[in-house]
């Protein structure tokens, strides 16, 4: 070992420990936004829950007046609705997400409605039959726009286009856990349990009308949830991968540190040699 | 005055959770009223004004749409979005009727025009409600 080896050491020490800076601060950035991103889903629920309870209960109101929503087609072809992140960085996050996506594609015809950088990306790469381009970011997604989409998704459903639509997200378990998961929307899965107390309830307007307007409010509610839901699973997947990333530079550096030593001792046992051999050769 | 259980939600939280004696709104037909003890009832609503009676008194709201069920004398009112009178931010409500108004004025497509309608009645709404 020499001085040069010792420089090299050196300068690989520097670039690991300004990487772990950096993962450091990525870190508590997702930290911070995991916190929000999970106030959100908090803050959700109760409309999700709400909503639920009021469709189910209108599905058995209305039975006896069919809906385009509630038709069970033969599946030609199938629309997802993919909700990946804006980033990389994130450990499996988008890659898993993407992998059920195949394997649930396979052997169909199918159409995608992306969500997320990551997600436009990914489809445009496959070539993908895309439904709209217009919602690349998530970070910017509004419940706005999810009545946009679910406009779209409503009108397409309803004209034919797509006979079936499944929203792929990645569900939030807990801060450690995240898998990815799919969730069929329309067409509406009737759960019609017995009688209900609503089938006489007045409705105002047609009832047909009626589910016209209530069933995309329903979509962009499920969107919004699930877009919250995977909001929060980005910042927890990506948390975890800088821990991890974190807790690496530690154990390379440490290594980096060892090595650097031990190049050191031996350039002073090398000298001290030298200078011994040196003195006996006088 | 009899009360009777109300709920608000939307996605940003639920607004409202307790006892009300009566509930004003604007259904996709028009203005309806809901006291205590109303029958099973279902209604798609529309961009307007929400007023909520509590102890005696009233409050407005901003609806931007959603729908109210009465099921078992329990009202709950699903909206996407509600604003109070006293929350609603003004100056963004008046920026985005400007953008919707240039808006409508330029494009054509029929999809477009629709969506700029949509806004402004939004703004519209909130502007008046703000205003009372």
């Amino acid at each position: 070992m020499s001085g040069a080896s010792m420089k090299q050491i050196k300068t690989r020490i520097k670039s690991v420990e300004s990487t772990r800076q950096i993962t450091k601060a990525m870190e508590l950035v997702a930290t911070s936004k995991l916190r929000k991103a999970k106030q959100r889903v908090e803050n959700a629920r109760p409309y999700h829950e709400v909503m639920l309870n009021a469709i189910s209960s209108l599905q058995a109101g209305v039975a006896e007046s069919p809906t385009v929503f509630a038709e069970q087609r033969e599946v030609k072809r199938t629309c997802y609705v993919v909700i990946a992140g804006d980033r990389g960085l994130a450990g499996g996050y988008n890659a898993n997400l993407f992998r059920m996506v195949r394997s649930m594609t396979e052997g169909e015809t199918y159409c995608v409605l992306p969500i997320g950088k990551k997600s436009l990306e990914h489809f445009q790469r496959l070539g993908a039959d895309l439904v709209s381009t217009y919602f690349g970011v998530t970070g910017a997604v509004g419940i706005g726009n999810c009545v946009q989409m679910a406009k779209l998704l409503c009108d397409g459903f309803a004209e034919g286009k797509f006979d079936r639509v499944v929203v792929a997200y990645t569900k939030f378990q807990s801060m450690l856990s995240q898998i990815p998961v799919s969730e069929q929307v329309l067409p509406l899965t009737l759960t019609s349990g017995g009688k209900s107390s609503y089938s006489d309830a007045l409705i105002e307007g047609s009832a047909e009308d009626l589910i016209a307007k209530i069933v995309p409010q329903y979509v962009s509610g499920i969107l919004f949830s699930t877009l919250c839901e995977a909001a929060a699973s980005e910042h927890g997947a990506r948390r975890t991968a800088m821990n991890a990333a974190n807790k690496n530079a530690g154990e390379i550096i440490d290594t980096l540190v060892l090595h650097y030593n031990r190049a050191r001792q031996a350039v002073i046992t090398q000298e001290i040699t030298e200078i011994v051999s040196g003195a006996e050769a006088l | 005055m009899s009360s009777f259980r109300l709920q608000i939600v939307t996605p940003d939280g639920s607004l409202f959770d307790g006892q009300a004696e009566a509930l004003r709104l604007k259904t996709s037909e028009g203005y309806v009223s809901i006291r205590a003890k109303h029958a099973d009832y279902i209604a798609a609503l529309d961009i307007g004004m929400v007023t909520v009676t509590e102890n005696g008194k009233s409050r407005n709201a901003a609806c931007g749409g959603g729908f109210l069920s009465v099921e078992k004398g329990e009202v709950r009112l699903v909206a996407t979005t509600f604003e109070y009178a006293d929350s609603i931010d003004v100056e963004r409500a008046e920026l985005a009727k400007e953008n919707a108004e240039a808006r409508l004025a330029e494009v054509k497509e029929e999809s477009d025009i629709a969506i700029a309608k949509a806004k402004l009645m939004r703004a519209l709404n909130r502007l008046n409600v703000a205003e009372k």
